[in-house]
């Protein structure tokens, strides 16, 4: 079929007629880019310019309503001397690092149990991608609730197998608190990780176990040396991914904590929301709003070459 | 392996993991369901077992539709995504049908700006968005966040339905050139409808990411009757310290329950979605 294909591309070319209206809208050229060019519009109009124009603000001491003025670099300055802002800084990296490693081990660990032969297993991987699919504010709700100050069912299972009542604070102690955004976020993305990764090993050829274990190679080793270098491109992928959305995560932190206790929880997003939205600082909010696009846009330009180079 | 003992091992290796697992993964909605049928009177008290239902009641369903604007939010959701993700695909299709069929000059330059459009986080944009939408004076308006959700769908049904349309063999359309058709009518007639199960990948992850976006909805959407049940359920069953529980569960299970059906529909649509993202890149 493939030898075939060639010359019928070249036939498939049909001689253009000279400067007719129909023969120039079919040049490849020409469609391609009328076509794009709605929504190429779109997305300059509606993600160019507020990203230029975010810039712009955040060399502004712009507030809510008043005309800013320009006022060069010192929003940034008074960012660096800020301890709330670094303190997010390192609440952001923590959170990110934390969550994406347990939604890497995590995840493996779901797509190794997974691809194993069973009944109903389209059912249950259906079932596993659940917390992906609802609403993150939503489940996030449900875990509130879940670690409620005075009616968590979390603690009176503790309490039931023997921790003292009342068992820990989740939300009001500043370390507990971290620990459970990092514990819901893995929540929420491990069935991403883990259901991705499983498609990765499902398109791992049994011949090369059959060979691994001919030679010799335990379960381990099996692991180690064909499965994860063949996994490596797609845990590279979706870490990458996770990585971004997890460093630029809002919604879960807004609603389980807003930040707190005393800015232990607070990110990047969330800082910048309560500096933009709560407190009307445009600027500033901006400014600590793209103190995320260093590491980010090494991020985003990283997987972008990946996923064109695969 | 076909002795009792083996098989046993076998189920023990197999659901012991994944039995763990989907523990984990459902009794967050366990909970939010047993919670929403509870009286008051089971809620608060903390000698009952409460991993049971004793006395089970309706009464938060019938306060959240009667007493807040549930069902108007729920209607605001569904337009909004769908408005959103209709508009999404049909830009996706006009950016990924010449990425993945034309050679023209600048075509990888563009495949790469949109990928990495669809990487930009809603953190990094929403106050200038937010600053541009006041004084195009579409604050608490639908349309505020049926033109921002877009922003990052259509590049992402874009990426995905390249994915797609790579993967449908070219003969079709180039009978239909040679038969003289233009390359309109190419896409519209021959092309398109052999995408549907693309579409419908692509349909169902907008649709549930529509659902799902908060950040746009919370700062554009201040009116109540122009909420989305997110917002909604987050800015009045929190009223101040004091949590309606029993209401909060009701409407995250309900708020849960569209994307839910729809997605149990397609699942497999979906997980086709899903790993072609990173698999097949």
């Amino acid at each position: 079929m493939s030898i075939r294909s060639e010359p019928l591309v070249g036939l498939a070319r049909p001689p253009r007629p000279a400067l007719s209206r129909s023969g120039w809208l079919d040049r490849e050229a020409v469609f391609s880019w009328l076509m794009m060019a709605p929504p190429l519009l779109f997305l300059a109009g509606l993600v160019g310019y507020p990203l230029v124009y975010g810039i712009l603000l955040s060399l502004q001491d712009r507030a809510v309503a008043k005309p800013g003025h320009f006022v060069g670099l010192r929003n940034f300055i008074a960012d660096f001397h800020d301890p709330i802002f670094w303190r997010v800084a390192v609440n952001t990296v923590v959170y990110t690092v934390a969550a994406t490693l347990l939604k890497m081990v995590g995840g493996l660990g779901l797509a190794l149990a997974m691809n194993q032969h069973f009944r109903v297993k389209n059912l249950v991987r259906a079932l596993l991608l659940l917390p992906f699919i609802v609403p993150t504010v939503l489940s996030t709700v449900a875990w509130m609730w879940m670690l409620d100050p005075a009616f968590s069912v979390v603690n009176r299972l503790l309490i039931g197998i023997g921790v003292s009542p009342p068992g820990p604070s989740w939300l009001g102690n500043p370390a507990l608190a971290m620990f459970s955004i990092i514990m819901i976020n893995t929540w929420r993305g491990l069935p991403f990780y883990g259901i991705t990764l499983l498609a990765g090993l499902q398109t791992v050829p049994p011949e090369l176990y059959e060979a691994a274990t001919i030679d010799g190679a335990s379960g381990w080793h099996r692991f180690r040396f064909v499965t994860l270098p063949l996994l490596k491109p797609i845990i590279l992928i979706v870490t990458l991914f996770s990585v971004i959305f997890t460093f630029a995560d809002f919604q879960l932190v807004y609603v389980l904590t807003h930040g707190g206790p005393n800015n232990a929880t607070n990110l990047f997003a969330t800082y910048a929301f309560d500096l933009s939205m709560g407190a009307g600082q445009l600027g500033l909010g901006a400014s600590v709003a793209l103190a995320m696009l260093p590491a980010l846009g090494l991020l985003i330009v990283a997987l972008t070459l990946y996923m064109r180079k695969s | 392996m076909v002795t009792g003992y083996g098989r046993l091992e076998q189920t023990v290796r197999v659901w012991l993991p994944v039995g763990f697992f989907l523990v984990v993964a459902l009794f967050p909605f366990y909970w939010m369901t047993i919670t929403s049928i509870k009286p008051d009177s089971e809620l608060y008290n903390r000698h009952l077992m409460p991993l049971l239902v004793h006395n089970p009641t309706l009464k938060h369903y019938i306060d959240l539709l009667t007493q807040t604007h549930f069902l108007l939010w729920t209607w605001n959701t569904m337009l909004v995504a769908i408005v959103s993700t209709g508009i999404s695909l049909v830009l996706g299709v006009m950016l990924a049908y010449p990425l993945a069929r034309m050679r023209f000059a600048g075509a990888g330059l563009i495949a790469m700006t949109v990928a990495a459009i669809y990487l930009v986080p809603q953190p990094l944009l929403f106050i200038p968005l937010a600053d541009v939408i006041n004084r195009l004076d579409l604050g608490n308006t639908l349309t505020a966040v049926i033109l921002t959700y877009p922003t990052m769908l259509v590049p992402f049904c874009a990426w995905l339905l390249l994915g797609y349309f790579k993967t449908v063999p070219k003969e079709l359309e180039e009978a239909a050139r040679i038969d003289g058709a233009s390359r309109l009518q190419t896409m519209r007639r021959i092309f398109l409808p052999l995408c549907t199960p693309g579409f419908i990948s692509a349909g169902i992850f907008a649709f549930t990411l529509s659902q799902n976006e908060f950040l746009y909805a919370l700062i554009f959407l201040t009116r109540s009757s122009v909420r989305t049940v997110p917002v909604g359920v987050i800015a009045e069953l929190i009223r101040g310290d004091v949590f309606y529980w029993g209401q909060l569960m009701a409407g995250a299970l309900l708020g849960s329950i569209p994307v839910a059906i729809i997605y149990s529909f397609f699942v497999e649509h979906y997980v086709a979605g899903l790993t072609s993202g990173s698999v097949k890149g």
